[in-house]
């Protein structure tokens, strides 16, 4: 087909399908007028459907089967043990009484000198004493066990994840079929709400440890996985030939050719899988994980900012220290023969030197008091508190009108009006629309999922609530495109400007979902709007470097071919350079759907209600469990829903397919 | 010039058809006989089909959605020779040639190397061929990026449990071979092109091998260094004098270093048969194609050109070998006063006047 023709048979389609829309519009809201107000599904939030306490009673059943049914008696139990004592093993070691011991074997003296060396030796002197000086604070801020508790929990499922998760990958990377099988699975667990895997879990693993360690692991395995997997695809096939050639066995060749050259990506993966496991441990204090979550939770039930933003601010130095340590030792394992600062003999010195303190140091706090417990003077986390609950009671009473203004700007004008539609309108109106809607974006095959997870979101019978989710998730996902997009572009047009932003979206992106809420509680109190604010600032990085990317990657001549023509900024942007990356801003339209979603029902737990709230009190309150297992399942099928609709939007477009 | 010349003696005219040709001694290092590669599901029954495997490549391709990179080839390889596989990209040499120790595994034939047939071999016994007696360069050098150039050269003796002082020699030895003395703990990344070349040419030669296959090694390096390199495979011919085969897409490489060369295109072998042979006596259009630019009086030799005496003749002249190049025998010819006799040892195979040489020299000035 030429060129000409193509734009032409785009342009007939775009014309026709605006005619689609308007008609579905009008046809839409005149059923809406007609049986507003009819079959809405309401139900309020201390009651329940039979399905809700069908899974109440069916919690019930496996609690009271739990030492008889053979599948909890030979399996479950066992993992559950088993993760139970692997947990509270490390914890002896670095966090709580263990061993017959009054306290942690390893006291912070020691877990601050074993971090340095560590560090030092993976990655460089500069991460040993970023290390040191952050474990540090994390003492000073008075959240020293605290922060040791999600330490252990973090590494207990980082390590079970790197043991399962790169032999996993390497399998997957030497074998296609398998791979074909693995990376669906790993997309759809990676699309799913961090929120909703936890109660599932306590129905097999009850509430505690174990159900937190298997609930982070799952979360985070994806990405060494992933990375692993594409770290073995990516050794140059040359290489493996030539060692071929050789008479390498296959053992040989994965260890000696592959592994090392796909280590830096490993590692890549390894890191990720850390930050996305501190993302999940602090999440996992619902099922009474202990740890920085079980501070920030406690804090923002009471709505006390001050102790929130101190256990926040650990759990930021915390994932600071985790990310740029792992990172560092990804770099270093590419720079293949660095030099080295001292010389070989200087350095055996230096490493000798460094495990003697180190050795002393874990010995020292292992013996004395002073050196296992950290002081609880000088510190720094009431000041910390008062601050930060002072600065935000000043912020709220000076920038009230600002604050409050926006908040109820926004809620007015857009929430409030779109909640109220899908709320009133009668379910199978909605149904209609959004089949109607994943039909025309996407094809028949879209329009059956969504029209299936839509009924069984009736049948769950959140129905009302998981419109509520809907209409934030909307509203927040539309603020978020329109900024992200603006960002993006300015950021993908300006190479000097991405230098510059890249590094702090990277930074936000390693922040745990929890520490978002706190400064925007801060800001605007309890709310819907606070749970919105908060997920535009968890997803707006990944909408940026998607746009970003896109923008950037429109070939050079197209742009000084429109150049040369003579078109001004603001037509290069809109005619040549939106137009061609509209791949990119559909993938981010599908990324920040699913990012809003998982932070808005997370939301739920500073007053945006709705599902997220559902999900909460199933944790709280033990006959809403049946509720809340109910609403984690609607929120998978409302992501199932938003994905499978922009995910087939960004398919469309994809050029290879035409 | 189109026309083939012929040479006058029939006992000098193998028609250079691959598979008729047997390899000049009887110690033939490597024997390949009827060796098929068909990449596609249904690659088993085209082996077993001679209606399939009468089909043009074309052919094959819309009848059974396969294609036959390597059709059909047998060819010999002597010890000590240096053989070369020629062709464009696409003709199949590549496959051809990674075949011959299964990097890709043959569809059909058989591979006789040393006396036995590496088709009939277990992964077992084929990974000790790979060990110790065949080792391969390649295009794309194929360096380990995380290990110095000596743990690269030692690599292949690491794989089969050599011990670190053992290899670590050795590799230094080869090192040296290859004259990148000082380099040894350098990083690929830290070398040029053609130096990493030469580590991969020191790993081949580590392993002490019994023959060295080459997969166009030069052909990613720019022509003053492509042109060192190939002088340093002469060099280590002359004196390790290991059996080589090796893998062009450059006519005048494959003149320059081989003592055979096997034409091949879409997959079957076209002609095999020394450099003046493929000039003399090219087997069609395609390998006149092929040679049209090659300076005549560099490749062919003064029995090309032999004519019969003419009754009467004066045969006293000059006699020179029918092993000499043409471009060597142009001042002596021109300068002598009768034609010059060209000698097989002692039996006249026929004479050489101004005439003839004038004709070559004209040709190639064309």
């Amino acid at each position: 087909m030429s060129a000409g023709a193509l734009v032409s048979g785009l342009s007939v389609r775009k014309i026709r399908s605006r005619w689609v829309w308007l008609i579905l519009a009008a046809a839409w809201l005149a059923l809406y007028l007609a049986f507003h107000g009819t079959s809405t599904l309401p139900l309020s939030a201390s009651s329940t459907t039979s399905v809700q306490n069908n899974l109440n009673s069916f919690n019930n059943n496996i609690s009271n089967g739990r030492n008889s049914n053979p599948v909890f008696l030979y399996g479950v139990n066992y993992v559950q043990v088993g993760m139970t004592h692997f947990v509270s093993f490390l914890q002896s070691l670095i966090s709580q009484p263990g061993f017959g011991r009054p306290a942690p074997l390893i006291g912070w003296l020691g877990v601050i000198a074993i971090v340095g060396f560590v560090s030092w030796l993976t990655a460089g002197w500069k991460y040993a004493v970023l290390g040191v000086v952050g474990f540090y604070i994390l003492g000073l801020q008075g959240l020293w066990q605290e922060s040791m508790d999600t330490l252990a929990l973090t590494i207990a499922a980082v390590l079970i994840a790197v043991v399962i998760g790169v032999p996993l990958g390497i399998w997957i990377g030497l074998h296609d079929r398998a791979q074909h099988i693995v990376l669906p699975v790993l997309g759809f667990l990676q699309t799913m709400p961090s929120f909703v895997y936890l109660a599932p879990l306590t129905l097999l693993f009850l509430i505690g440890n174990a159900s937190a360690t298997i609930a982070t692991l799952i979360f985070a395995i994806p990405p060494v996985i992933r990375l692993t997997d594409h770290g073995i695809r990516a050794v140059a096939e040359p290489t493996i030939e030539a060692s071929d050639s050789l008479g390498s066995t296959t053992w040989q060749k994965l260890v000696k050719v592959l592994l090392p050259m796909s280590r830096r990506t490993i590692v890549l993966g390894i890191n990720q899988t850390m930050m996305a496991a501190l993302s999940m441990v602090t999440i996992a204090a619902l099922i009474s994980a202990p740890g920085l979550g079980q501070v920030v939770i406690d804090a923002l039930q009471t709505l006390d900012v001050g102790t929130a933003f101190n256990g926040g601010l650990a759990i930021v130095v915390m994932a600071i220290v985790l990310d740029r340590t792992t990172s560092a030792v990804g770099e270093r394992s590419q720079q293949v023969g660095g030099r080295h600062l001292l010389g070989p003999q200087a350095r055996r010195l230096a490493f000798g030197a460094g495990a003697v303190v180190t050795l002393w140091a874990v010995v020292e706090s292992a013996m004395y008091v002073w050196a296992n417990t950290f002081p609880s003077s000088p510190t720094i986390g009431p000041a910390i508190v008062a601050g930060a609950s002072n600065a935000s009671n000043w912020v709220q009473s000076t920038f009230s009108g600002i604050t409050v203004g926006l908040r109820n700007d926004v809620t007015i004008a857009f929430l409030n009006p779109l909640q109220s539609m899908l709320t009133n309108a009668p379910f199978w109106l909605v149904i209609l629309g959004l089949c109607a809607i994943a039909m025309i974006i996407g094809n028949a095959r879209v329009a059956i999922v969504t029209l299936i997870s839509l009924l069984l979101i009736v049948g769950t019978g959140v129905w009302q609530d998981a419109m509520q989710t809907l209409a934030m998730t909307i509203v927040a996902t539309v603020l978020t495109l329109i900024i992200g997009i603006a960002v993006g572009v300015w950021m993908g047009r300006n190479r000097q400007v991405d230098r510059f932003i890249r590094p702090i979206l990277d930074a936000f992106q390693v922040m745990p979902a929890f520490v978002y809420l706190v400064p925007f509680l801060a800001l605007f109190g309890a709310s819907r709007f606070t749970a919105i604010i908060a997920a535009m600032a968890f997803a707006i990085p990944v909408v940026v470097k998607v746009v970003a990317d896109g923008i950037h990657g429109v070939p050079a001549p197209a742009i000084e071919a429109a150049t040369a023509a003579g078109s001004s900024t603001w037509q290069l942007i809109t005619r040549v350079q939106l137009p061609l990356a509209t791949r990119s801003l559909a993938l981010a339209a599908n990324q920040g759907l699913i990012y809003v979603l998982s932070m808005v029902v997370v939301g739920g737990m500073v007053g945006a209600g709705a599902l997220g709230y559902d999900v909460y009190s199933g944790f709280v309150q033990a006959p809403l469990f049946g509720k809340g297992l109910a609403a984690g399942l609607a929120i998978v099928l409302l992501g199932v829903v938003l994905d499978h609709i922009s995910q087939s939007a960004a398919n469309r477009i994809d050029p290879s397919r035409h | 010039m189109s026309g083939s010349m012929t040479p006058p003696t029939a006992r000098l005219a193998p028609d250079g058809r691959a598979g008729d040709l047997e390899a000049p001694d009887d110690e033939g290092l490597l024997r390949v006989r009827d060796l098929w590669k068909v990449f596609g599901k249904r690659a088993a029954e085209i082996q077993g089909s001679q209606d399939l495997r009468a089909l043009s490549r074309r052919e094959l391709i819309d009848q059974t959605g396969c294609t036959a990179a390597v059709r059909d080839v047998s060819f010999d390889v002597a010890v000590g020779e240096v053989f070369v596989i020629m062709g464009l990209s696409g003709s199949g040499k590549s496959t051809l040639v990674r075949c011959l120790t299964r990097l890709i595994e043959p569809t059909g034939g058989s591979i006789e190397f040393d006396q036995s047939d590496l088709l009939q071999v277990d992964h077992k016994q084929l990974r000790e061929v790979r060990r110790r007696q065949v080792s391969m360069v390649f295009q794309q050098f194929g360096l380990l990026p995380h290990r110095s150039v000596v743990s690269n050269v030692a690599y292949g003796l690491e794989i089969r449990g050599a011990g670190k002082a053992e290899r670590v020699a050795r590799a230094h030895e080869m090192i040296e071979l290859v004259g990148l003395s000082g380099y040894e703990n350098s990083f690929p990344h830290q070398l040029s092109g053609g130096m990493q070349q030469r580590v991969g040419l020191a790993r081949a030669l580590a392993v002490d091998p019994k023959m060295m296959l080459f997969d166009e090694p030069f052909s990613a390096l720019d022509p003053l260094i492509r042109r060192d390199m190939q002088a340093e495979v002469i060099r280590l011919h002359h004196e390790m004098g290991k059996t080589m085969v090796f893998v062009t897409h450059d006519l005048s490489e494959a003149l320059k270093l081989g003592d055979r060369i096997l034409i091949m295109r879409d997959g079957e072998a076209i002609q095999l048969g020394t450099g003046d042979e493929l000039v003399g006596a090219p087997a069609d259009d395609y390998v006149r194609d092929f040679v049209r630019d090659v300076p005549r009086q560099d490749v062919l030799t003064l029995r090309w050109l032999a004519q019969p005496a003419k009754p009467g003749e004066d045969l006293g002249g000059l006699a020179l070998s029918q092993h000499t190049l043409v471009r060597d025998a142009i001042r002596p010819v021109l300068e002598s006063s009768s034609r010059v006799r060209v000698m097989d040892k002692d039996r006249l195979v026929g004479l050489v006047g101004r005439e003839e040489i004038l004709a070559i020299l004209t040709s190639d000035q064309k």
